[in-house]
């Protein structure tokens, strides 16, 4: 139970509280997803999460290691990596490139090798190559590893940023709502990765999800939120039916 | 159309892309080393020039046009490199000690302007950039016991480690291992992780740190590595130029070396180097254009200047991958022949984030 | 007392910032682009009234209005048939032919007959003349920049207020999609924006003639109008004013009071503290992206 750990978070933005005082546990391997209507705050618990923006008030626990704090760019090296709701990708760099950079938190870079292109990092470069195929060929990007990421279509590009978290090598992966965007077969695709993350690469997923069907089908655990506050935590079907999520949703 | 077949990832790696490529630079090389027992002084004069604002653009192309940083300032670490160098060479030492000083002063002026830029973005470091070149170019002007100020002073003839190289051919050979070396290096750094790194800040600085690029550290790198550079370039120019000054440094220098990589192609060394070559060749062209147009337009220094400006304007309007882009467009067209379709190189329009706001 | 004479040539000149930078800040508000040209604009604008003043002898009055409407309809024609290409680009492409342009017009000056290199004299009606008082003279150049400053910026604040045509511009600034939903034509209102910076910008350049004497240099000025722009706040129109008072100020009194040199970059060195301090200015009006 103790493998992912969030206590009492919040974050203000001046008067407005976005995230009021919310805790939940993640447990290794499992997929947790985070479900509320516009504005509840969801994507400011990601960034919290991972550390874009400053937290006002709480913990975050990973894995043992208190992440409360740490600088930006360490998140990764923590062990953290995530999607983007509006895809962040480096637009005017190939796919391949892309997922390169993903595995940046595992190259350590010196000037002079570099700037020389010295053999020790010639060697290092075909290492990361080979780990980012095997990244490839897991989502099926072969046809695109050379293109240009601003002329692909919205649907693989998903894909991409998908590819991209994984070849940092979580231990932990969010992807911020990963079907919004997708048609049904997409969607149905990316049910199956999601899946194949956890069960073949052992990687704990979080995920902030409207499609509720999406949501059903992967989560082992729901967590409702509205206005920045927990409603309700358990199974899919509990949260669901509960009286307080219905009434979030659809009003009184 | 020759198709790549790659089998190992070696040959992404490697600094051609085939052999067709690499024999078509190693003839150019052999053009270069040729050309001083063929041309004129004059000619190899201007070489020598296109070599050096080359390595400008190198380095401006690097902190622009790859780490994504707008600078309006390159002129000030240019002078840095050249009044190091004139200064240096004038107290007696050697070419191969004053040049890495030149390079590491000028790497340091980049850094004390790119650490207050960390947090600035966009027209911010634009203006920053610019407010850095004029405090420099004043500080040049005004520090006459060793700059000789706004009088100017006389560069000795290089004196490459111990003795003085006589002008010309030397000179040109110099500037065109110079150049080929700083190529190579910023090559090497954009296929490493480091160039990745800066790509990354460019497109999208919120990702990159997630994916555990330090912005701070390699912002600041992207920029000391540029103002070395331009520093190297500024040591070359101040021996070409024979007689440095501080108006040979101002804001408009900067702005000229921007427009420079702007019409030669943002984003590739070969734009670097077109720049350069438009840089020098367009007021060789207009003087000898000059004389087939009527008098009214005879001033020489305004119509460089016209022309220019509109040929910048142009480009960005029509031509926003500047020269490089339109020689690639016209290599597809011949390669794919006659499959080439009219909207390959169509521009993805897209309605740019607001800076202001979410 | 001659510190008040300093500070008073130091609000003038002030004012001179502070109309180049609500230039600036006019057109970044409503589209995002940064005119580096801003600047020569003020300058051709200086030539022009020289034209119409000192060469073809209309009435002063009248050479200013006719100037103020030249360059108003030149740069209305300029966001019309050059700007608009722009559309979709990323920022930088708009600077940059900001930038071009701005270069071509100081070669194109020098190649107008009647313009050329030379620095030209515009005489103002009141140019030599001084106010006397409690034992200061204050030029009247000054006064007339000041005034005309206080009087200009008073016009474009009833427009942007009480006029439908300044409210929607406001509007088109603020929100380009929500003011094209109410019904605003807003391409119109960037040309007429761009018109309007572009007639500032030729009574900043009539009212800094006699101080600096027309020549094709003269925009360079308008280095000084960014660190006022940046001061008061990139995105606020009375910042640019204050900003712009703030630097003709310091500017003024580093002259007076600091050795040799410090004049020139004092307004360089108040930029680059108040971007590292605080880069939104003292009117922030920049908000930070939200992924």
């Amino acid at each position: 139970m103790d493998f992912f750990k969030v206590e009492n978070i919040s974050k203000r933005f001046g008067g407005l509280t976005a995230v009021d005082k919310v805790s939940f546990e993640v447990s290794k391997g499992e997929i947790f997803t985070i479900i509320g209507p516009n504005g509840a705050g969801k994507t400011t618990i990601f960034n919290l999460i991972s550390l874009i923006y400053p937290l006002s008030g709480g913990r975050i626990m990973l894995d043992g290691q208190d992440l409360t704090g740490m600088a930006s760019h360490r998140v990764g090296a923590a062990g953290v990596g995530r999607t983007f709701q509006n895809i962040e990708l480096f637009e005017h760099a190939t796919v391949l490139q892309n997922l390169l950079v993903g595995c940046h938190t595992h190259v350590r870079t010196n000037l002079v090798s570099e700037m020389l292109f010295l053999p020790g990092l010639r060697r290092k470069e075909v290492e990361l190559r080979e780990r980012v195929e095997t990244v490839i060929d897991f989502l099926n990007l072969q046809s695109v590893r050379d293109s240009l990421v601003n002329g692909l279509p919205y649907g693989v590009r998903k894909v991409v940023e998908l590819g991209r978290a994984l070849c940092m090598q979580p231990k932990l992966l969010l992807l911020d709502e990963p079907s919004s965007g997708l048609n049904t077969e997409e969607t149905d695709d990316m049910a199956f990765w999601i899946h194949d993350i956890r069960d073949q690469l052992g990687i704990t997923v979080l995920m902030v999800e409207h499609d509720m069907g999406l949501v059903s089908r992967v989560s082992d655990r729901v967590l409702a939120v509205a206005e920045g506050r927990p409603l309700a935590l358990g199974t899919p079907a509990e949260v669901q039916s509960h009286p307080a999520v219905m009434t979030a949703y659809l009003g009184k | 159309m020759r198709y790549i077949f790659k089998t190992h990832h070696r040959q992404d790696l490697q600094l051609f892309r085939d052999g067709f490529e690499a024999s078509w630079f190693l003839l150019l090389g052999a053009a270069l080393l040729v050309a001083p027992f063929v041309l004129g002084n004059y000619a190899l004069s201007l070489l020598s020039f296109i070599f050096i604002y080359s390595i400008v653009g190198f380095g401006l192309m690097l902190l622009t046009g790859f780490t994504g940083q707008m600078s309006l300032g390159h002129a000030a670490f240019f002078a840095v490199g050249a009044y190091t160098e004139a200064v240096l060479q004038a107290r007696g030492w050697p070419f191969v000690a004053s040049a890495p000083s030149a390079i590491l002063l000028a790497a340091a002026a980049g850094i004390v302007i790119g650490l207050p830029a960390l947090r600035l973005t966009g027209i911010y470091l634009a203006i920053a950039t610019m407010s850095f070149n004029f405090i420099v170019e004043e500080a040049l002007a005004r520090w006459e016991s060793v700059t000789g100020g706004n009088a100017g002073m006389a560069v000795p003839r290089i004196k490459l480690v111990t003795e003085s190289l006589p002008a010309g051919v030397p000179m040109y050979m110099l500037c065109l291992v110079c150049v080929v070396a700083v190529g190579l290096v910023v090559r090497n750094l954009l296929r490493s992780p480091s160039g990745r790194a800066f790509i990354a800040i460019r497109d999208s600085e919120v990702s990159a740190q997630s994916m555990g690029v330090n912005l701070a550290y390699y912002k600041t790198r992207s920029f000391a590595i540029s103002a070395g550079i331009t520093g190297l370039a500024g040591a070359l120019y101040a021996h070409q130029i024979k007689f440095l000054g501080p108006d040979q440094f101002t804001l408009l220098v900067s702005v000229e070396f921007l427009m420079m990589v702007v019409i030669g192609g943002m984003g590739s060394l070969h734009g670097a180097v077109l720049g350069a070559v438009f840089m020098i060749g367009l007021p060789e062209l207009i003087s000898r254009v000059k004389v087939l147009l009527p008098s009214a337009i005879a001033d020489q220094t305004g119509l460089n200047a016209v022309v220019f400006g509109v040929l910048t304007v142009l480009f960005v309007l029509f031509e926003p991958l500047g020269l490089f882009g339109r020689w690639v467009k016209i290599r597809t067209w011949f390669s794919l022949f006659p499959a080439y379709r009219k909207g390959m190189f169509k521009r993805q329009k897209s309605y740019a984030k607001s800076e202001r706001l979410a | 007392m001659e510190l008040v004479q300093v500070a008073f040539s130091g609000i003038a000149i002030g004012c001179i910032y502070g109309l180049v930078a609500l230039g600036f800040v006019l057109i970044y508000k409503a589209t995002e682009v940064v005119n580096f040209a801003q600047g020569d604009v003020m300058m051709v604008g200086g030539f022009v009234a020289y034209t119409f003043f000192s060469i073809w002898h209309l009435p002063f009055g009248l050479a200013v209005l006719a100037t103020v409407a030249v360059l108003a309809t030149c740069g209305a024609l300029f966001e019309r048939f050059v700007l608009r290409h722009i559309l979709g680009q990323p920022a930088f492409a708009a600077v940059m032919v900001t930038i071009g342009t701005g270069y071509a017009l100081r070669g194109l000056v020098t190649m107008v007959p009647g313009w050329g290199t030379e620095t030209r004299l515009l005489k103002m009606p009141f140019s030599e003349a001084l106010l006397r008082g409690g034992g200061v003279s204050i030029a009247m150049d000054h006064i007339a920049i000041i005034v005309t400053t206080a009087v200009l910026c008073a016009s474009l604040y009833l427009l942007f207020k009480k006029t439908r045509v300044g409210i929607a511009m406001q509007a088109a600034s603020q929100n380009q999609l929500a003011a094209f939903y109410v019904g605003i034509p807003v391409q119109v209102m960037h040309t007429l924006i761009w018109g309007i910076a572009a007639g500032i910008a030729a009574v900043a350049g009539i009212l800094l003639a006699p101080i600096t004497f027309v020549h094709n240099n003269m925009g360079l000025i308008a280095l000084n109008a960014f660190p006022a722009a940046v001061v008061g706040g990139f995105g606020s129109i009375p910042g640019a004013l204050v900003g712009g008072l703030i630097i003709g100020v310091v500017e003024s009194m580093a002259g007076y009071l600091l050795p040799e040199g410090f004049k020139a970059i004092a307004p360089h060195v108040v930029v680059l503290l108040v971007l590292i301090v605080k880069p939104s200015g003292i009117f922030s009006a920049m908000r930070r992206k939200k992924v």
